[in-house]
């Protein structure tokens, strides 16, 4: 199956084009062929998937061999020095496992998209981007080499960008897709440096020659490896995955990303967009382990991310942005994950698609009841939509990590490999981890008790979903209880688990087993169950808005609702919108009392020095310098501003001009 | 002297000749009428040269085809048919001192590079220009035919009048008064009559 | 025959072309001057073509190529004249200047 691998990412890509030119003269508007190639994609994805496992676990049983890779390519452009970028393949463990959660995550969406998004203006528009993004997110799994990776990159971006601004009529949206683009843009710089940092230093963009070089300690021309040049390089690239994967502090783009229609949240979320950053560092992983210091890094910026989204998600009344933080902090999981283990970080990666497209599309369809997106304007919902309700309990359960289901086996081997890594790091990856996990259920009860529970409190009378959009929610609900159980933590079944699928190779395999600590595993249990005890305690009774507990911390709720006022920082350095509706008190009271003080003391100061220098100077001296400085300024701009006469004669002419000038210069050489 | 030569003289005193009126007549249907002399004088060349089809192409693509275009455009835009006045704002000195300029260089380039180079005046057929067209060049060539597909497809995007669009405006009497129109009006500026600004357009202040 | 004698039509053909499209005002003579220009240029393909004697004729191939490339911008031309002359009931080249500072 390996060998139609390159169908899969095509496939869809393929639809998309179908869908532009003919979508809107079909009876579906389109949706069906997206649909049918994302179901044949996925047959590819499984049958791709279980040659991969096949052989895996042959090589594990056996303890001998080498982890499946199938790799194709033909060269695209020769770029010199006998070095070319090629268009080629890489099929392994890692590559089908994103097949597999790509694919079946996406397909849902599709399907869902036809209730949610039935009657849309542009709904044919929506089907080839969605096509479109998928597609890029399959080639960038798929790619052999980083090039091909990057192109996949930025296509996922910019296929991001038009779908959070789908509805770009209201300024809102359109300002939340540029902030999308741009910032993670703003980390791609970084990601570009690395590229060609190790570009530079092995004269190659395939992966596996790069690998192949690293295992032999050699770069290229055959001197030995730099260590210091590949951990920049390393660490060049994380700054692209912060930027994708929503780390801190550029996480900034992912909530507002939510103003997009509410399946693709679910699809930057769960599959595409934000675990691409994740998945970057999964399939350069061989050079990670490698690199203590990129190790380190990866480890520290996750355990930031994954404390400091939790407790945004807290405060947060509208249920996708809760579901937002949620998926940041989850995100700083799996690259904290990585910091120590392969395994761990791609396993989280994969339940969290499951569960978190789950609870996205939930999510989608209470919005598509209530027709509000703000939590105060729910309640109740459990009667009405016991469809939704089931499966959304099943998705937060599992985003919960509570025994046996997904979310619960992925989490726990992320704190217990990093309690078996020890150091710094490592417990504080294992402490804030924890504690990350209490906040994780605290908000979820939150949510669910003021969704879900009492009476509703919106307008109209909310009714249950149509199939379209409860089948994929069903759908989705089987692997969300059940993948976990995947990676079961026993010695006797990893040969065949999922840490035997995603191998990359056999050796690390051996040397990194997964394994079961029960003191750990009891810690966050106790903690999950105290984080559901005080959630419960808090919004049982009372979900009414003015009487949120959340709402009465004082200056820790003004500095969460501000998200640490990380927006302002980053929107008036690189995008420059001034979000007044959100300045708050906290910013204005900074303001008064320490920005106006400074500014005071400075203008005060200033004035005093400006007296000493007046009665120092003459006067005349420094107005004629400031009076020629001036007219010197004018004068001179008065005269580079006639080259720009917009008169295209004169521009051709001075062309013609230069180019004899030009053509005299080199003949007299 | 062979009749070869002969005749390329021939076509560089009559082709420049009409190039030249082109560029100075006053009255701008005579300067088409003389580009149509001075492209078959260039189509004599090609034929001189024996480049047999380039020579038909040119006498069909540009006497018969661009020329009548650019007639067509003339009258759309009503120009002034008859006399009119000469010269824009860099005057006359300038572009004069720079064409000579250029010819002077491309001649000195031309007589050191390629004096004593001749050429065989091979007769090549339709035939054998076609054989390598549809086989050598067959991709070139289809994306050729795409490139002016779409050449065109721009034009009529680019020319249609949109509904709605009052009839074309009258021309100013005073072609060289220009000065009234130097300075657009706002409303000249923004948009396109007829044409609604689209609803997406948004200020990016990035 | 000497290579010479094409060339230096060519060249004149040019020098003709870049005067007429400095000095003129009426933008379709700008147009016009244009196409001397290249006409020139296909010339001076045919020429090195004839020089090189390949047998692929890659001279007079890309003297096509250019005649094609010029039809398809003097379409494109005139176009973008209709339309300025549709908004600005002008045709002069050096009304046209909204680019300027």
């Amino acid at each position: 199956m390996s060998g139609a691998a390159w169908l899969v990412p095509v496939l869809p890509a393929a639809s998309a084009l179908v869908i532009m030119a003919l979508g809107r003269k079909m009876p579906g508007g389109g949706a069906e062929i997206g649909i049918l190639s994302l179901v044949v994609s996925f047959l590819l994805a499984v049958g791709v998937a279980i040659e991969v496992f096949g052989a895996n676990v042959g090589a594990t049983t056996a303890g001998e061999g080498t982890a499946f890779v199938h790799t194709a390519a033909f060269q695209l452009a020769p770029i010199g020095e006998g070095a070319a970028i090629d268009a080629g393949i890489r099929v392994d463990g890692l590559t089908a496992m994103m097949f597999l959660l790509v694919t079946f995550v996406s397909l849902m969406v599709h399907i869902y998209s036809l209730g949610y998004m039935h009657g849309e203006e542009r709904f044919t528009w929506y089907y080839a981007v969605l096509s479109l993004f998928t597609a890029a997110m399959l080639l960038l799994s798929i790619a052999d080499n980083l090039m091909l990776l990057l192109i996949g990159w930025e296509l996922v971006g910019v296929c991001s960008f038009l779908l959070i601004g789908f509805w770009w009529e209201s300024k809102h949206n359109s300002d939340a897709a540029i902030k999308a683009f741009l910032t993670t843009k703003s980390g791609d710089v970084g990601l570009m440096v690395g590229v060609v940092a190790l570009f530079g230093q092995f004269r190659t963009f395939n992966i596996a020659d790069i690998f192949a070089m690293v295992d032999e300690g050699v770069q290229a021309g055959g001197a030995p490896l730099s260590e210091g040049l590949l951990s920049f390089a390393l660490i060049a690239l994380i700054l692209g995955v912060v930027g994708k994967s929503a780390q801190f502090p550029l996480h900034t783009w992912l909530p507002d990303a939510m103003a997009g229609p509410t399946p693709v949240s679910a699809l930057i979320h769960a599959a595409t967009m934000v675990t691409a950053g994740v998945f970057l560092v999964a399939r350069l992983y061989p050079l990670y382990s490698a690199t203590p210091a990129a190790q380190a890094t990866l480890a520290v910026i996750g355990a930031i991310t994954l404390l400091a989204a939790g407790l945004l998600a807290l405060v947060q009344e509208d249920i996708k942005k809760v579901l937002a933080y949620s998926t940041v902090s989850q995100l700083g999981y799996m690259v904290a994950a990585l910091g120590f283990s392969y395994t761990a970080g791609i396993f989280h990666l994969f339940t969290h698609g499951f569960f978190k497209a789950l609870l996205f599309l939930g999510a989608g369809s209470i919005i598509h009841a209530a027709h509000s997106n703000n939590m105060r304007d729910m309640g109740g919902l459990a009667k009405v939509m016991p469809r939704t309700f089931g499966t959304f309990l099943v998705g937060t359960l599992a985003l919960m990590a509570v025994p046996p289901l997904a979310g619960f086996w992925s989490k726990d081997e992320i704190l217990v490999e990093a309690a078996a890594a020890g150091g710094y790091t490592g417990s504080l990856v294992l402490v804030l981890g924890a504690i990350g996990g209490l906040i994780t259920v605290f908000y979820m009860t939150r949510l669910l008790y003021l969704v879900f529970a009492g009476e509703f409190r919106g307008h109209g009378h909310p009714h249950e979903s149509p199939p379209s959009m409860t089948v994929p929610l069903l759908a989705l609900a089987v692997p969300s209880a059940l993948i976990g159980l995947a990676n079961l933590p026993v010695a006797a079944f990893q040969p065949y688990a999922f840490s035997a699928w995603t191998m990359h190779s056999l050796e690390y395999w051996q040397t990194h087993p997964i394994e079961f600590n029960l003191p750990v595993a009891a810690v966050a249990v106790a903690l999950a169950a105290a984080g559901f005890v005080a959630g419960r305690a808090l919004y049982r009774s009372q979900p009414l808005d003015a009487d949120d507990p959340m709402r009465k911390l004082g200056p820790a709720t003004r500095v969460l609702e501000e998200r640490y006022f990380l927006d302002h920082l980053w929107t008036d350095l690189i995008t420059r919108y001034i979000v007044r509706d959100t300045a708050g008190p906290v910013a204005v009271a900074v303001n008064d009392r320490f920005i106006d003080r400074i500014v005071y003391w400075v203008g005060a100061g200033t004035g005093r020095f400006g007296q000493r220098l007046y009665d120092i100077f003459d006067q005349k001296g420094i107005d004629g310098a400031l009076h020629a400085v001036a007219t010197g300024t004018w004068w001179t701009t008065a005269r580079v501003r006639l080259a720009q006469s917009g008169n295209v004669q004169l521009y051709a002419g001075a062309m013609l001009a230069g180019v004899v000038v030009l053509a005299v210069v080199f003949a007299a050489g | 002297m062979t009749v070869p030569d002969v005749m390329m003289l021939f076509v560089t005193v009559l082709g420049g000749t009409a190039a030249l009126l082109v560029v100075t007549s006053r009255n701008v249907v005579h300067s088409a009428l003389y580009l149509v002399v001075a492209l078959l004088a260039v189509a004599g060349a090609f034929l001189t040269l024996g480049a047999e089809f380039v020579a038909w192409a040119q006498v069909l693509v540009y006497v018969g085809a661009v020329v009548v275009l650019l007639l067509f455009g003339l009258m759309l835009t009503r120009a002034p048919i008859g006399p009119m006045a000469q010269g824009n704002e860099l005057g006359r000195a300038l572009p004069l001192a720079v064409s000579i300029a250029l010819f002077a260089v491309l001649v000195t380039l031309i007589f050191q590079s390629f004096s004593g180079t001749t050429i065989s005046l091979t007769h090549v057929s339709p035939a054998a220009l076609g054989e390598v067209l549809y086989v050598a060049f067959a991709l070139p060539f289809m994306a050729l035919g795409l490139l002016l597909t779409l050449a065109l497809i721009g034009a009529v995007v680019i020319a249609r009048r949109e509904e709605g669009e009052g009839p074309l405006p009258e021309p100013d009497e005073e072609p060289s008064d220009a000065a009234a129109l130097r300075e657009p009006t706002p409303s000249d500026v923004s948009t396109v009559p007829g044409r609604p600004a689209p609803s997406g357009e948004r200020e990016v202040s990035a | 025959m000497e290579a010479v004698y094409p060339l230096t039509f060519a060249a004149l053909l040019f020098s003709i072309g870049a005067y007429g499209l400095l000095s003129r005002r009426n933008a379709v003579l700008v147009l016009m001057s244009l196409e001397l220009m290249l006409a020139a240029v296909t010339i001076n393909l045919v020429t090195f073509g004839a020089i090189a004697g390949d047998g692929l004729l890659t001279g007079q191939v890309f003297a096509l190529f250019v005649m094609a490339i010029g039809a398809a911008e003097i379409g494109v031309g005139i176009a973008i004249i209709l339309l300025i002359y549709r908004n600005r009931a002008s045709v002069n080249i050096d009304d046209a200047d909204l680019m300027r500072y």
